[in-house]
């Protein structure tokens, strides 16, 4: 699809109170486009909670209630069990998380919702930090990360939490990017025609917690792709298909470029090359990148 | 028409919520509420409840679906006890002040460690302050009854705010008692569909719960005050009218009993209430002017009518409670309703802690230690060497 098939209508309005660059917003625009007016929306605590901008004001255009950190999947279950017993089935109930919401303190809610085959989408805006307070490490956090919370790097490699989510055989789950926005608003839309739970998660590189300038978040995203950092994959009826560069590089038609190109611009890791380039942890987490495809070569081609 | 069932307090209560029509339920079982959410499940399973039962993975997400239902503008109900109580704190707070009146049956039993199932009133005590509206029963009559008045309570705009209805663990969750049971069109009449104040409508689009500056969230706070006072007068009236239509009456905020010529009034709460008429017919034999007020309402606290009733009356205050630290919870309310305005001298007991039995010989005792001059401010009863 072309990018000019997307809707030009927003419900992402103008008075969000979200940094320059921000990726989540990037990815709300297409969130919202995708759907359309016939959504509604539970925000745990995250960023979105300050970008959705402050009472009595709102810049969005289509319903949305915040409830507390560890809750959007189950908030979600009640909404989606209200309006279908009020008959209301064609409204699209998106629970919109971060990772910290996500990976850490609602996965009990999130796993409960799937296993329970709820009818809504859940999509987890992954920028691999507790923003919203601050910059703490997060279960998505990759490892050497500098956060507030792992001063000298995280010496842990982040949850594959695609994993488990696949775990759950949920009809449809997808790895998007915000630097790929069509790929977005695809899956977005495919998710959107199933019943049953879905689960989207969007890289979501955080110019401040990832100290890049504000100018380069859609190039940190596209880079996050390029490196094998992140993946780009489609999973439905338990199987799992890559796609866009992901598929290149699984299939190993072409190269990833080297994880050094993705890190060298994040502030985060510049303990990695100042003073002194740490060649052997650069190493390290090059092999655990490419450890990680193998395993997906194995698995899923 | 008259309809006896004889059951359980759990099972009671399923049966009132399941007549309310809720259309979602969403509740995760903990001893002792468990028969409650059986009992719900059984009539989701045969039809009578054609509501949504949620099985959700924790009282955490019980409460959060019921919020999350609510603010579609449903009626909703769940139930919980002691530690699943104490799970959701949380989101007790935020159904309150979310203004989303979610009901709820609350067993009150005993927070560990260790581990113990019986009777306390700590669980729900210390939710006191969450804005919620707490009634404490004393029988399972009365908890069918509240349970379908607090729907009309919560869901009324004056009030608009989540109803707890708490009763003894076992005592009352798990004792049968012979329960009268309107008919469904009788409860219809009185508890007439929810008119929700606020929900997320796709047709206007707000933003619910977003950053909020201190005047704002101030005034916030306040309005849950003005409801909490208001809720004093709509529950006389509730009760009232649910005398008139039903010919049952628990008393609304509080039940008195024998109260009017009293030296002493005895002031007590849920299954203790009940024993405590027995207490007070005995003493009364002996000649001894004592009476009974059941606190029905926690919370909203009936202050006003407590300091009318020690105009006359020592107060005598039974605690299954304690806030450590300081005291029972009732005995300081009651203290803080009477400061300045009241001569009375007020006792206080804890007793029944940890499930153990309190029954009117118990509560004689403790009475006549206060009536024979030998009881200190704050006493402990039954506790051996103490």
């Amino acid at each position: 699809m072309a990018i000019k098939e997307i809707p030009t209508e927003e419900c992402y309005m103008p008075g969000s109170a979200a940094c320059p660059g921000c990726p989540a917003t990037m990815a709300l625009r297409i969130v919202f486009k995708a759907i359309g007016k016939k959504m509604m929306m539970i925000v745990p605590a995250c960023c979105t909670a300050v970008i959705e901008s402050m009472h009595p004001n709102t810049s969005f255009n289509i319903p949305t209630m915040n409830i507390a950190f560890e809750a959007a999947a189950a908030g979600a279950s009640g909404v989606e069990a209200g309006l279908r017993k009020q008959g209301k089935d064609d409204i699209t109930v998106v629970a919109w998380a971060g990772d910290g919401g996500t990976y850490d303190i609602g996965i009990q809610a999130l796993s409960g919702a799937l296993e329970r085959n709820t009818n809504f989408i859940y999509i987890c805006y992954n920028n691999q930090i507790y923003s919203n307070t601050g910059i703490q490490r997060s279960g998505a956090t990759p490892y050497a990360a500098w956060t507030t919370t792992t001063v000298g790097g995280k010496t842990e490699y982040r949850k594959e939490m695609g994993e488990i989510i696949q775990a759950h055989h949920i009809p449809y789950a997808a790895q998007a990017c915000i630097s790929y926005p069509e790929d977005l608003y695809k899956k977005i839309r495919k998710a959107k025609q199933m019943k049953g739970p879905k689960y989207i998660e969007i890289m979501a590189p955080c110019p401040p917690g990832w100290r890049f300038g504000m100018e380069r978040t859609v190039e940190m995203g596209t880079l996050s792709v390029e490196t094998g950092a992140w993946a780009l994959y489609e999973f439905e009826n338990d199987e799992i298909k890559f796609n866009g560069i992901s598929k290149l590089l699984l299939e190993e038609k072409i190269k990833p470029k080297p994880i050094e190109d993705w890190i060298k611009l994040q502030g985060r890791f510049r303990h990695l090359f100042i003073p002194k380039k740490d060649v052997k942890k650069l190493q390290e987490i090059q092999d655990h990148t490419n450890q990680i495809w193998e395993r997906y070569r194995k698995c899923y081609l | 028409m008259n309809n006896i069932m004889i059951d359980t307090g759990n099972y009671i209560a399923a049966k009132a919520a399941v007549m309310a029509q809720p259309e979602v339920v969403a509740a995760y079982p903990i001893t002792p509420q468990t028969t409650l959410v059986e009992g719900i499940a059984n009539y989701h399973e045969t039809g009578e409840f054609k509501g949504e039962y949620i099985c959700v993975e924790s009282e955490h997400s019980a409460m959060a679906a019921c919020i999350g239902a609510s603010a579609t503008g449903v009626r909703t109900f769940t139930g919980t006890s002691s530690h699943g109580l104490l799970l959701m704190h949380e989101m007790l707070h935020w159904a309150a002040l979310a203004r989303l009146p979610v009901i709820m049956c609350n067993i009150n039993r005993v927070v560990g460690p260790g581990w113990n199932i019986w009777a306390d009133e700590n669980d729900s005590i210390s939710q006191r302050d969450t804005g919620w509206i707490q009634f404490y029963c004393s029988s399972n009559q009365e908890i069918f009854d509240t349970i379908i008045q607090s729907f009309k309570l919560g869901e009324d705009k004056k009030v608009s705010l989540p109803v707890m209805i708490n009763y003894n663990a076992f005592i009352l969750s798990h004792t049968s008692m012979p329960v009268y049971i309107p008919n469904q069109k009788e409860v219809d009449d009185f508890l007439p569909k929810r008119k929700p104040v606020w929900n997320l409508d796709v047709n206007n689009p707000i933003t619910f719960g977003n950053m909020i500056l201190p005047p704002e969230y101030e005034r916030v706070r306040k309005e849950m005050q003005d409801s909490q006072e208001n809720a004093k007068k709509l529950i006389k009236d509730i009760s009232k009218e649910w005398k008139n239509k039903f010919g049952r009456y628990h008393g609304d905020l509080l039940e008195y009993y024998k109260c009017e010529d009293s030296d002493y009034i005895l002031l007590s709460m849920g299954a203790i209430g009940a024993e405590s008429k027995v207490a007070i017919n005995n003493l009364r034999k002996k000649g001894i002017k004592i009476g009974l007020a059941r606190v029905r309402t926690f919370r909203p606290f009936p202050k006003e009518e407590i300091l009318k009733i020690s105009k006359n009356s020592d107060l005598i205050i039974i605690d299954r409670n304690i806030s450590i630290g300081m005291e029972g919870a009732l005995f300081s309310e009651v203290k803080a309703s009477l400061f300045g305005k009241s001569d009375s001298k007020v006792y206080g007991f804890i007793a029944g802690l940890g499930g153990k039995d309190v029954t009117f010989q118990d509560i004689e005792k403790m009475c006549e230690k206060v009536i024979n001059g030998k009881a200190n401010n704050m006493e402990w009863y039954g506790i051996e060497g103490v």
